[in-house]
């Protein structure tokens, strides 16, 4: 396994300091590295000092959704006397990112490091993480790593000597994509179906078996020990935008591009350079046409507005957008953008969970209609009738899957309504690969 | 670790126990780490597909009777989640990401390679042979390592249809 | 839940309810009937269906009224836009794979799907070209069939079996459009209160084999009355068409059965459509009997109880109703009387997720009432009395074949039937009744709860209720008293009687029945008067 590429020069690299040092995954590594030294800090700190660092940090949850992490973890009760969870979302599978892995597989400890702050901070004795299925090798080099931990003393029943309890539970998903949406995770953990829960409650109320529950992404809570170690303020005066946004996040990038792989780069980090220099530009001979930011699940973006966005939360959605989990698929001109709408439309048929009716039928019909599109069977109202259900499909659920189909649709037919119009035109040859 | 599956199974003649010795001891050292037993459902599942290469009903049933669970239950998790399997399997079994970012990449001549070197013609059918089993999945979250394939448990990144027959090699 | 009371406007109608109360039943106070499917006053509530969404002012989405509270002051529109197209598009969804089946579908005339459609869906689908998801349809067992095409998965029927059966025995299998309720290969669906699925399912995926094609919704009359099957006394309607019953269902009270009734009283209809009935009054014409008329066979039974002296035995059905019980009883008033009912016994079934309702042991519905009457279950003391005893009075009394070959042994027997009982035939009278399906009238359940049920279906010929035959005897010998018309009279009357129902009335009881204040005393001691 190995990793794309050395550092570009205008990364700001905090996270991914390690990745490709093999010698890092170790727990004598990391601690040579300066590994623990946050934890071995926050055990010193009290619970509310810990979430007031977090909040003047600005760290926000880099799983997709933004909310800011001090603020999240202050929502825990205090004193109830009932024992409270933290869940690690490591189910990584929002198509177009893939940092969570890269985190695991090269720096476990870091990840370890911060569930552990994590649980000291909201109070709570165990730290499941939940790694999807199909991620066989951080599995097993987390497996080791919490191993290495607990031997080392590091974790356990006295965290660090510290008195304090802190034990981390891995947990295997079995393939889900549904199961990275946070209450959909807890009660895949209590071995259930993957379905979402309806909120309220919320989880810091009653979350995974009823307890309060905080659910961070892996990023974030890897993010947790250096903010302890070197401060909210240094955090903070990470960003080069909107002050709402800081700190560093790691931006997959893959699609065409000369190089992908995963960035780590300031918040407000101008989205041209992020493709054009640091990931290598398009192939040769070809232009850039779409770039789908947040993962799958945001509207497209087109060449303008790529160019002009700056990479934070407020940045990309001033330009018609949301930066979710970062996770870059890049479309050159070469690409088939209804192509493309209809495979993520069929993704997302394949994942719905099937609670919601606009979800489970409204996933499969557009796919269906999408598809005849492709095969130049197209009628001229199906365009104005996937806008109508991808409306109803948006506001109306449970979660945000049908919401998440929507958007490409949405935006593929208002932005790339001349590919669209080609194809009900039958003026293009259809498509339809692997069929 | 690559996972054995299919050997010498067809339908379930009478369900053998796969809760005995190892296994059961694997099972029980779970129970502590949860305050539920039907929070061990999902880890006693993955438990059955490593000894016994898929999830028959006998093993539903048994798992169903250990954990204080109905059998109907635990097929209604067993069904939700894609990567348990509910009728034996090739020896290996291989997943293929298909999903846009990898498209972009040209897993669509991944998958064509995979099917004529393995012989299995289309995609979730099982070889002639027994060997081997593919399947196209949705995104296995390594897109900037296009085309990503699991074979069994062994993630294979960067899988390009020159690789395919050196990667099949070892499998055989 | 709270005292406290949150007012609230729905479609323009304010409301007072307590507090945590939710839109949905909020809703109904102000007249306003939310669409929904999952949604069920017995079941836990999933938000799922996504088809109680409505619009509540300040709030940035349509919310699901099923689950959200009121708040005070808040402002709900169940018919604005917004919300109706939000059902609409609901509905179109759920038809896309939904099957055109009416025409041969068991659900049609009383099917939510249909009902919603008519009202707020659109009148043609959009859904062209399209293969429609297919599955054959699965047998699940007894009597519940599984038709997956049909469904909406809306997963009342899982939760039902889960939360209130305590029998996981239903799933949901597979994910997405591939959905369907499952049930485990080696399983049926037998637990016995499973039946109920059926009437939970909101469109005709789970289907009733017993009912299967029987008939047209439509084509139903319904009528309400309470299971005659134990002493649980669980409300029902009786659906009949032609006047012949063809199924039981359950009927809503919060009291007692809350939505539900068990497989072994929905089974229990069949002899309500018996045709072996006695349909004249017959009494005795030397060797044979001779049918006649009431005015001739009412003053032959009020002259033949005048002139009994000596021991009477009086056997009753536990099916027949509190009124009949009381008249016959005061029929005989001031002899010897052993009054029994026989009441079979059953295991006990309880349903877990309902405080206080089971399947009982004692399968007859009426013990309570009998007991109030004057009668007792010791019914193998009463049958060693009928040796050598003056009369013999039956009414509706169910006896195996040793039990009827005793009455030989009685002076004389008087029969008040509702079958031909050819073993009768030895009897100094025998007269038609009604059964209870064919008669209104009472019963007192376990929890002394009195409940009305009603004339489902015409009693055959001359058969009239028990109530009357005695009634009409019992004012030839009382002149100058008058015997009810009516069975609200007559269960008016029995307060003179019955102290614990004194002053009770029909309009007391309502169509929920009413509760006594305390259990009965032994016949005859003095009672505290109805709550």
């Amino acid at each position: 396994m190995g990793y794309p590429h050395p550092s570009h020069p205008k990364e700001t690299v905090v996270l991914s300091k390690y990745f490709g040092d093999a010698a890092a995954r170790t727990h004598q590594g990391w601690v040579e590295r300066g590994g623990y030294e946050g934890l071995k800090k926050a055990l010193g700190m009290t619970p509310e000092a810990i979430i007031e660092e977090l909040k003047a940090s600005g760290l926000r949850g880099r799983g997709g959704a933004g909310f800011p992490t001090g603020l999240k973890w202050s929502f825990m009760p205090k004193g109830d006397g009932k024992p409270h969870y933290l869940c690690c979302n490591a189910d990584e599978s929002e198509p177009g990112t893939f940092k969570d892995r890269e985190i695991m597989r090269w720096t476990p400890h870091a990840l370890i490091e911060g569930c552990a702050v994590a649980c000291h901070a909201i109070g709570a004795e165990t730290c499941y993480i939940y790694i999807r299925g199909e991620f066989t090798d951080p599995w097993a080099v987390m497996s080791t790593a919490v191993a290495e931990a607990y031997a080392a003393g590091t974790i356990g029943a006295n965290a660090m000597g510290s008195g304090t309890r802190i034990d981390i539970v891995l947990f295997r998903g079995a393939g889900a994509y549904i199961c990275g949406e946070e209450t959909a995770l807890m009660n895949s953990l209590e071995g259930k179906r993957g379905n979402p829960r309806i909120k309220p409650p919320f989880p810091a109320a009653a979350g995974l078996f009823g307890m309060p529950t905080t659910i961070n992404n892996v990023e974030t809570l890897a993010a947790v020990p250096h903010i302890l170690n070197r401060g909210a303020a240094w955090y903070k005066a990470l960003c080069l935008g909107n002050p709402k946004s800081t700190g560093t996040k790691l931006f997959s990038v893959c699609g065409h591009v000369m190089k992908p792989g995963n960035f780590e780069i300031t918040m407000g980090f101008p989205m041209k350079d992020l493709i054009y220099d640091l990931a290598g530009g398009m192939r040769p001979g070809r232009t850039l046409k779409a770039v789908i930011p947040g993962g799958s699940s945001v509207p497209i973006m087109n060449r303008q507005e790529a160019e002009a966005a700056l990479c934070d939360y407020e940045g990309i959605v001033e330009k018609g957008s949301m930066l979710g989990s970062a996770g870059f698929i890049v479309m050159d001109d070469s690409a088939d953008i209804v192509y493309e709408v209809y495979r993520l439309a069929k993704f997302y048929a394949h994942e719905s969970c099937a609670q919601c009716t606009q979800c489970r039928e409204g996933t499969a019909w557009t796919t269906k209609i999408l598809e005849r599109i492709l095969k130049g069977q197209g009628k001229p109202e199906d365009l104005a009738l996937l806008l109508e259900l991808s409306e109803q499909m948006t506001g109306k659920t449970i979660c945000v899957l049908s919401d998440s189909c929507a958007a490409p649709i949405v935006s593929g037919i208002q932005k790339f309504r001349s590919e669209f119009d080609a194809y009900l035109r039958r003026a293009k040859a259809p498509v339809l690969a692997g069929a | 670790m690559s996972g054995g599956a299919g050997t010498g199974h067809g339908a379930e003649g009478e369900h053998q126990p796969v809760f005995v010795g190892g296994a059961r001891d694997k099972l029980e050292a779970l129970f502590p780490r949860f305050p539920t037993r039907q929070a061990c459902l999902l880890p006693a599942l993955w438990i059955v597909q490593e000894e016994r290469g898929w999830i028959s009903p006998g093993a539903m049933a048994e798992v169903a009777s250990l954990l204080g669970l109905t059998p109907a239950y635990v097929r209604g998790v067993v069904t939700f989640y894609t990567m348990y399997h509910t009728h034996p399997v090739g020896r290996h079994f291989i997943q293929v990401c298909t999903t846009s970012p990898c498209h972009l990449c040209g897993s669509d001549d991944v998958v064509k390679a995979l099917l004529k070197e393995t012989g299995c013609g289309e995609l979730g059918a099982t070889s002639p042979d027994g060997r081997f089993t593919v399947i196209e999945v949705e995104c296995l979250g390594a897109c900037g390592f296009a085309t990503p394939i699991l074979v069994d448990n062994d993630f294979i990144e960067s899988t390009s249809p020159e690789r395919v027959p050196g990667i099949l090699a070892g499998y055989r | 839940m709270s005292a406290e009371l949150v007012n609230v406007t729905i479609d323009g109608v304010t409301v007072s309810v307590p507090k945590g109360t939710t839109i949905i039943e909020a809703a109904k106070q102000a007249g306003v009937l939310v669409p929904h499917y999952c949604y069920h006053p017995s079941l836990p509530s999933p938000a799922v269906c996504r088809m109680c969404l409505v619009e509540v002012e300040k709030a940035p989405k349509l919310m699901p009224a099923c689950v959200t509270t009121v708040a005070e002051g808040q402002v709900v529109k169940v018919m604005s836009q917004p919300a109706r197209k939000a059902r609409e598009s609901v509905l179109e969804f759920l038809l896309i794979n939904h099957p055109l089946d009416c025409p041969i579908c068991d659900q049609a005339g009383e099917c939510e799907l249909q009902d919603f459609v008519f009202q707020e869906g659109r009148a043609g689908t959009r859904y062209s070209d399209y293969a429609k998801r297919f599955n054959p349809v699965e047998d699940f067992g007894p009597d519940v069939l599984y038709v997956p095409n049909r469904c909406i998965l809306c997963t009342r029927c899982v939760r039902f079996m889960e939360d209130v059966a305590d029998t996981p025995v239903l799933n949901v299998s597979e994910r997405g459009d591939r959905a369907y309720i499952g049930i485990d290969p080696g399983q049926a669906l037998d637990h016995p209160w499973s039946g109920n699925v059926v009437d939970l399912c909101p469109v005709g995926s789970l289907i009733s084999k017993d009912f299967l094609h029987k008939a047209r919704a439509w084509d139903l009359d319904k009528t309400a009355s309470i299971c005659p099957g134990c002493t649980q006394g669980c409300n029902i309607m009786i659906d009949t068409r032609d006047d012949v019953v063809v199924r039981l269902r359950p009927r809503a009270n919060l009291d007692v059965n809350r939505h539900f009734i068990c497989d072994t009283g929905r089974a229990d209809y069949r002899w309500m459509n018996r045709g072996d009935r006695i349909e004249v009054p017959l009494v005795r014409d030397g060797s044979r009997l001779s049918p006649t008329d009431w005015d001739t066979a009412v003053p032959r039974l009020a002259a033949l109880i005048t002139g009994v002296t000596g021991r009477v035995v009086l056997l009753a059905s536990g099916r027949a109703s509190l009124e009949s019980l009381g008249w016959v009883r005061r029929l005989l008033d001031g002899k010897d009387v052993t009054a029994a009912i026989k009441v079979p016994q059953g295991p006990e079934a309880p349903l877990p997720g309902v405080p206080n309702l089971a399947l009982r042991k004692d399968r007859v519905p009426n013990l309570d009432g009998a007991r109030l009457a004057g009668y007792t279950a010791a019914w193998k003391d009463a049958m060693a009395r009928v040796e050598g005893a003056a009369l013999v009075m039956l009414l509706d009394a169910d006896l195996d074949d040793a039990e009827a070959a005793r009455l030989a042994s009685a002076e004389m027997v008087v029969g008040l039937s509702s079958v031909d009982d050819d073993r009768l035939k030895g009897a100094a009278m025998l007269l038609p009744v009604s059964t209870m399906a064919e008669e209104n009238g009472t019963y007192v359940n376990r929890d002394q709860r009195v409940q009305r049920f009603i004339e489902a279906k015409g009693a055959p010929g001359m058969a009239r209720p028990g109530w009357w035959i005695a009634a009409q005897a019992w004012a030839e010998n009382n002149p100058g008293q008058g015997a009810p018309m009516t069975a609200a009279e007559a269960f008016a009357r029995l307060g003179s009687a019955i102290p614990a129902l004194n002053g009770l009335t029909y309009g007391d009881l309502g169509l929920t029945g009413r509760v006594l204040d305390s259990a009965p005393a032994p016949a005859g001691a003095r009672q505290g008067a109805a709550r």
